[in-house]
């Protein structure tokens, strides 16, 4: 008797699983990207156009290190037929359950619907040598914050306009289209970008986390040092103070922050050193208005020069 | 071709010098065109690449040079964006490197028509190069992705040593085990990777300071129609919230009473067989998980045990449905009801019922996520247990708040009650503090201070002290 209760119970536990099992409503023909952050999101919005609908996981200014890997966003994920990620080992820490969880196999690593946008940049600081964690939170396969540099982003287009391309041949003439005139305006861009930042080629800054390298190669920056004594960990007194006369010796009186870090620690480094402190942004929609590529360009390059030019 | 070619000598032959290469790697590296360090035979692939593309610029140099205007203005261009080009395909080159290196070897056969960049010189190669064969950015090996060690999993430990103080006799019908003064509690090991196109797994060996447990080890079956995702192998159970945790992910030393008393205590009802899970489609943004589990029927042992099959027929079931909604971008909740049922270790026609539920509010203010945030918790636990002379029936709770107070430190309590599953009319109460500091992501120190008092009218006064370190790779743990 018992037994028999059993069984039906054992069916009754899994019938919730197997009703849900309902067909998904097939969505009109726009390809259902999902990026991990704002900046691949921008990037293919560019090139996708109104032939896609793009969605980003993290928020621009949100530690993309650290995101929570929240259901909410399964649901996103469930539905993607494209998921762009930075790579590098950035979203290691909140992705990857996401992919496995979100049953959709399509965007499983090593899918077609899977993209590794690194694959198409310059990346710098690949360590050489051993890697240990003595280094800190140190990416063993380069530094990952490298949609900072014009050319990558369009490079990054490119590569994100053919792998749309692949998964929507019908379209693909339309994203090449789009990424054509994407180039073309970036190019515009670049030259007044390039222009404003040229009378500071050479300037020295600080950044608190080190993700800011290609942003310095483009542009013809140089930072000498990070508020962080290293990466992912937080600052220490005899850190600030060493750096606090690094700046001194080398008369850097810049300080870039991510928006997502404490401001004390800086706000004290440019005290000391009669600095500026910019709070810049690493990534589309840091802040309300700063809605495209472009417009993240445009703000810190601002941001950049107004503290150039007030520290001169 | 070409290329191809070098790049399979170089897997395959572990005995290759990347020294005969080096003299020429060397000047190329002083000319600035080659940022990548290291000395590493994959190098050789970019320097061959680089030649190739090095061998177009005297020919140009020469069309250019047979021109009369040669210094004008256009030509200059020409060159820069000649430099340009061959700048992208450098970089384009470097991608494809990085995403072979991190990338298991393709099944045999495979490799040679994997690895066919288009030789061609002409300018808009790249375009091709970069979005041609998408198996190129396979990356098989490593559940996240990792390089230079293409076959082998993620492979993480995590040790757990505790050390407690204080006065800390159990009763003994108590189902708390009491913790020694100093103990390498838990060393974890962790080996994940991605199987196939179809599935990872995952496997969480915990080595006591003597004795092995295989806490978990199981196959997730990602790519099946319907969203469905299966689960097969020894897992730890869906039931409830604390009882998927593992020790080290725990907001606190040890587990909430009511953990002990009726749900297995640490190890929890962790048992082999499968599961079914899928994300049902709800309205408003609601998040919607059903699970079903069946397993063995065996969890927990001794006075913790919960389930026990005397034959082949007395699997347990689990069923979990999980509900979660973002309250706003910082603040969400997460809600769960469980269900467990199997036999238990009183006969073999005995069983217990359990049921659970569990909810969960955070806060996380996304711009300062690394530095504040609050998590609350509750779990409520009902135990129905068939014995002689009389059913037991009791139910079990615990409430918990943890707050970031910085970007290194935590401060919590728990609140404890619970009954007994096997004596329903002893209720044990109890109240922690714990304060956790991280030095890094990687380690953490904690202390607990822990009172407990039992049904029998004892009571105990305990401070706990955990130190929890973690090498290697692993893996995220699901929210």
């Amino acid at each position: 008797m018992k037994r028999m209760q059993s069984r039906r119970l054992f069916l009754v536990s899994f019938v919730c699983v197997f009703m849900s099992s309902l067909p998904i409503p097939v969505q009109a023909k726009k390809l259902n990207v999902v990026t991990a952050t704002t900046d691949m999101a921008a990037l293919a919005q560019e090139v996708g156009g109104d032939r896609i609908s793009v969605e980003a996981i993290a928020k621009g200014y949100q530690d993309p290190h650290f995101v929570e890997a929240k259901p909410s966003f399964l649901l996103k994920l469930r539905q993607a037929d494209l998921l762009i990620v930075v790579g590098l080992q950035l979203e290691i820490g909140w992705l990857p359950p996401l992919v496995t969880q979100s049953g959709n196999g399509r965007v499983q690593v090593g899918a077609n619907g899977y993209l590794d946008a690194s694959q198409f940049a310059e990346i710098l600081d690949i360590p050489t040598g051993t890697v240990t964690r003595a280094m800190g939170d140190v990416h063993p396969l380069g530094n990952p914050h490298y949609w900072l540099d014009p050319d990558n982003g369009r490079r990054i287009a490119k590569g994100i306009a053919g792998k749309l391309g692949e998964l929507d041949p019908e379209d693909a003439r339309y994203f090449e289209g789009r990424y054509q005139d994407f180039d073309k305006r970036l190019t515009a861009a670049e030259q007044k970008w390039d222009s404003e930042m040229k009378p500071f080629h050479g300037r020295k800054v600080v950044t608190y986390h080190n993700s800011f390298p290609n942003f310095a190669k483009h542009f013809g920056l140089n930072v000498i040092g990070y508020v962080e004594p290293r990466p992912g960990i937080p600052p220490t007194p005899s850190h600030t103070i060493e750096l606090i006369g690094l700046m001194k010796r080398e008369n850097c009186k810049v300080i870039l922050v991510e928006p997502y870090f404490d401001l004390k620690t800086p706000n004290s480094i440019a005290r000391e050193t009669g600095g500026k402190l910019v709070q810049y942004l690493p990534s589309v929609g840091g802040e309300k208005d700063v809605t495209d590529y472009f417009k993240l360009f445009d703000y810190d390059i601002g941001l950049l020069t107004q503290a150039f030019q007030a520290t001169q | 071709m070409m290329i191809a070619i070098r790049f399979s000598n170089t897997q395959s032959s572990a005995n290759f010098d990347p020294a005969d290469s080096d003299p020429a790697t060397m000047r190329f590296e002083e000319l600035g065109f080659f940022c990548s360090g290291g000395h590493n035979p994959m190098k050789t692939l970019i320097l061959w690449a680089g030649i190739a593309m090095f061998a177009a610029i005297p020919i140009w140099a020469q069309q250019a040079g047979s021109r009369p205007s040669q210094n004008s203005v256009p030509d200059v261009a020409a060159m820069q964006q000649q430099i340009r080009d061959l700048q992208d395909r450098l970089i384009a080159l470097e991608g494809q490197v990085r995403m072979l290196k991190s990338a298991q070897p393709a099944p045999a056969g495979s490799a040679g028509a994997v690895t066919t960049p288009s030789p061609t010189p002409a300018p808009e190669v790249p375009v091709a190069a970069v979005t041609a064969p998408a198996e190129q950015t396979t990356t098989f090996g490593g559940a996240g992705g990792s390089a230079a060690k293409a076959l082998n999993p993620d492979i993480s430990v995590i040790g757990d040593f505790i050390g407690a103080a204080g006065t800390g006799t159990v009763p003994p019908l108590a189902q708390q085990t009491p913790f020694p003064s100093m103990q390498m509690h838990e060393s974890e090991v962790g080996l994940q990777a991605i199987i196939d196109p179809y599935a990872r797994g995952d496997f969480f060996i915990s080595f006591g300071e003597e004795g092995v447990n295989l806490e978990e080890g199981y196959i997730t079956f990602t790519a099946l129609p319907k969203s469905l995702v299966v689960k097969v192998g020894k897992m730890r159970s869906a039931f409830g919230k604390v009882n998927t945790l593992h020790n080290h992910v725990l907001p606190w030393i040890d587990r909430p009473l009511a953990t002990t008393n009726l749900v297995g205590g640490e190890d929890g009802i962790d048992d082999a067989g499968f599961s079914i899970q899928r994300i049902i489609p709800a309205p408003k943004g609601i998040f919607l998980e059903a699970t079903g589990q069946v397993f063995r029927g065996d969890s927990g042992g001794g006075l913790q045990s919960v389930f026990k099959s005397w034959q082949r027929s007395d699997v347990s079931t689990v069923a979990h449905l999980r509900s979660y909604k973002d309250l706003t971008e910082s603040t969400n909740v997460d809600i769960g009801l469980s269900y467990a049922r199997g036999y238990n270790d009183f006969g073999p026609n005995f069983i217990t019922n359990l049921y659970g539920l569990d909810a969960t509010v955070r806060w996380k203010p996304l711009r300062r996520s690394i530095y504040h945030s609050i998590v609350g918790r509750g779990e409520l636990f009902w135990s129905q247990r068939q014995q002689l002379p009389v059913e037991q029936r009791t139910f079990g709770l615990y409430a918990s708040v943890d707050y970031q107070l910085g970007r290194r430190w935590f401060l919590g309590g728990r609140f404890d009650r619970s009954g007994r599953s096997q004596f329903a009319n002893l209720t044990d109460q109890g109240g922690s503090a714990v304060l956790t500091y991280w030095p890094s992501e990687f380690s953490q120190i904690r202390g607990q201070y822990r009172y407990t008092n039992y049904a029998e009218g004892r009571s105990a006064n305990e401070l706990l002290l955990q130190l929890i370190f973690s090498l290697g790779a692993h893996g995220a743990h699901p929210f």
